[in-house]
């Protein structure tokens, strides 16, 4: 995993609200036994008409979003399945960050494992962005700050574990692994 | 010791390693469900560190996602219609084979849908953590686990260890008061909880189920009910283990026996929820006044009894959905026509749910234009329902009668509808385009399924009147 420590770039804006993960990335796509290219298929029903043709409307088609690494979403984005398919699919799309005022349990702890980070924001806050596609902020994840395009700075909650992962572009099974002695100790009190 | 909920025994017996500020809960899983579709890159995470699947003995694996529910491709009289499908089963087989597995296979007689399985082998037991790549692993909770669904990632995790990292959820009480009327069915229940729950209101929580309304429902009935936790944002459901929990493990295949089976008993009624323990959020509702439900939207809060109309609600989300649907607020939902009527997921796929649906389809024919898709969700469950003649209800009615899996629930095996299309489905995602582009899902009981398969149109069940043989 890609330490996160840092990162500016403008937003890109899905106003919906309950983005489930069947939207992020339609089931058909899930039959790969593989994690790599599915950034084409992301909002494959929204993004694409029937024959394939990229959909000139839709916000991540537009031009000013071309290159963006912070999404903006509407409340409960990520609800549905557990597919981490949706993570790695906005991943190497290129989104870095998922922003808003409610992201799903299971989308939230995938996308933490796979250096994308999910920062949830107050109401104010979230209209704000949500108005404001292509604003330019920066991601400081060593202050737990999100910076403003007019400089405020609005600090962010992350489960300090996730965090110190991301930080350090480890994942978590190091952690798990050095807890085998524990983990074997538990089967034998337990008898399992 | 203070008064605890069922989901604080069972989290406090399963920690490893407490959870502190700076890192999550070691918890420990007694069985891991694993499937074709959310394995593989687990697998290969872990030939990529050079690890050994641990607890291969408490790892069961089945095949029903993408598996094909036409039985020439099943069984390879013709070639499966989807490759890359095909290579996802081919990989499961693999890595169970190499890792020593379990994995019901196709031909194996107790093969089906993940949380169709897990409680019908008896593998599915009171007071143990179950997960498995799938977020309706919250079905499993209808036996009183604590049972959730996890990543890819986490799925590697437990492959290598048994654990996983935790921070503990908070809990909520949905309490329901009363009785069901009559013709109104678990899947209604769980429908008009949501509704009022909303897709978000269960974010963070683990949901137990209490109250007469739940006692009273029979084993299907509370996984139907547990199944949808997930469809309110919680991370899992449960319902206190009774007399009718005992009563419906005792004698399966994987549930203890002899002296193991009283002392099994004896510590599984020590699970519900202390007198004077408290959630950190309570709902209340009375099943009497619950009437068959059906969805109108894109996700599983948007319902209505059949019998209403399209609620009016400002809000572009809302009204993007309702032109989704093609329905407008105000319409009234019965008599609205339909196209495929799917009877089947592991919401509703279980022998009582397939009675439901014959009793109403028994004598009777499906309306003409009108495709009715039921998939049982096990070999078991096909079994029995061709014993007791309910496939021949179905196809007798003009039925597909097909061989088990998860099928039209997420149509990843072919088993789609074409756009534009009305599908009135037992399943529990109505999300855009879940049953094929463009595809317009309902969610209802298998009842109000057959009903509509009948009628051609949207329908209240309770109009049929059930036909004796
Ligand atoms: S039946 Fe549907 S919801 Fe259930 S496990 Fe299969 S795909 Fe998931």
């Amino acid at each position: 995993m890609e330490p996160f420590r840092r990162l500016r770039s403008r937003t890109v804006v899905l106003p919906a609200t309950d983005i489930d993960t069947d939207q992020i990335i339609p089931a058909r796509y899930l039959t790969t036994t593989g994690r790599e290219g599915l950034g084409r298929h992301l909002f494959a029903g929204w993004r694409y008409a029937g024959d394939g043709t990229p959909l000139a409307d839709f916000p991540l088609n537009r031009p000013q979003a071309a290159g963006c690494a912070i999404l903006v979403a509407g409340r409960n984005f990520g609800c549905g399945s557990s597919r981490e398919h949706a993570a790695w699919a906005l991943y190497d799309y290129g989104i870095r960050v998922v922003i808003s005022s409610e992201i799903a349990d299971i989308f939230r702890s995938n996308a933490l494992k796979n250096g994308l980070l999910p920062i949830l924001v107050d109401e104010p806050l979230h209209a704000w962005l949500l108005a404001h596609p292509g604003a330019d902020l920066e991601i400081d994840l060593e202050g737990n700050r999100l910076l403003l395009p007019d400089g405020q700075a609005v600090t962010f909650a992350i489960e300090p574990f996730a965090r110190y992962c991301l930080l350090q572009g480890v994942d978590e099974l190091g952690h798990l692994l050095a807890q085998l002695p524990r983990i074997e100790a538990f089967e034998r009190e337990t008898a399992r | 010791m203070s008064p605890r909920t069922m989901f604080d025994k069972i989290w406090q017996a399963h920690q490893v390693v407490p959870e502190t500020v700076d890192t999550p809960a070691v918890l420990y899983v007694d069985l891991h469900l694993v499937h074709e579709v959310t394995s593989p890159q687990a697998f290969a995470l872990l030939g990529a560190r050079g690890l050994r699947v641990r607890r291969p003995d408490r790892t069961l694996a089945t095949l029903d996602h993408s598996t094909p529910t036409d039985a020439d491709e099943l069984f390879g009289r013709v070639p499966m219609r989807d490759a890359a499908a095909a290579g996802q089963i081919a990989a499961l087989q693999r890595n169970a084979a190499a890792a020593g597995i379990e994995l019901l296979d196709i031909g194996d007689r107790r093969r089906g849908i993940v949380h169709v399985i897990g409680p019908e082998l008896g593998a599915t037991q009171p007071g143990s953590v179950i997960v498995c790549g799938d977020s309706h692993t919250s079905t499993h909770g209808a036996c009183g686990a604590l049972a959730f669904g996890i990543g890819t990632t986490e799925v590697g995790h437990v492959l290598a260890t048994q654990c996983l990292l935790q921070r503990k959820p908070r809990t909520l009480a949905v309490n329901v008061a009363g009785k069901l009327g009559a013709g109104v069915t678990a899947k209604d229940l769980v429908l008009a909880i949501i509704g009022r729950l909303g897709v978000a209101g269960g974010t963070g929580q683990v949901i137990e189920y209490r109250g007469a309304a739940v006692r009273a429902l029979t084993m299907d009935e509370r996984m139907t009910v547990c199944n949808m936790s997930i469809e309110a944002g919680a991370r899992a459901g449960m319902i206190a283990p009774d007399a009718t929990t005992f009563e419906y493990l005792r004698g399966r295949p994987r549930a203890p026996a002899g002296a193991d089976w009283e002392r099994a008993v004896a510590a599984w009624s020590e699970l519900p929820t202390d007198a004077g323990a408290t959630f950190d959020r309570e709902m209340s509702l009375d099943a009497a006044g619950i009437e068959p439900m059906i969805s109108f939207g894109t996700n599983p809060a948007m319902v209505c009894p059949v019998g209403g109309s399209v609620p009016g609600r400002d809000d572009p989300s809302y009204r993007k959905a309702l032109v989704y649907m093609g329905f407008a607020p105000g319409e009234r939902l019965a008599g609205k026509p339909v196209d495929v009527v799917f009877i089947g997921s592991c919401t509703n796929s279980r022998l009582s749910d397939l009675r439901a649906a014959a009793a109403l389809l028994r004598g009777r024919r499906v309306a003409a234009g009108i495709r009715l898709l039921v998939v049982p969700g096990s070999e078991t469950v096909r079994r029995a329902a061709e014993a007791e003649g309910l496939a021949a209800v179905f196809t007798a009615a003009g039925g597909e009668w097909r061989e088990p899996g998860c099928s039209m629930c997420l149509g990843m095996n072919g088993d789609l509808a074409a756009p534009g299309q009305y599908v009135v489905s037992t399943s529990n995602r109505n999300f855009e385009g879940r049953q094929g582009a463009g595809v317009r899902t309902l969610l209802a009981s298998p009842a109000t399924a057959a009903a509509a398969a009948i009628a051609g149109c949207i329908a209240d069940p309770r109009e049929f009147a059930t036909r004796e043989e």
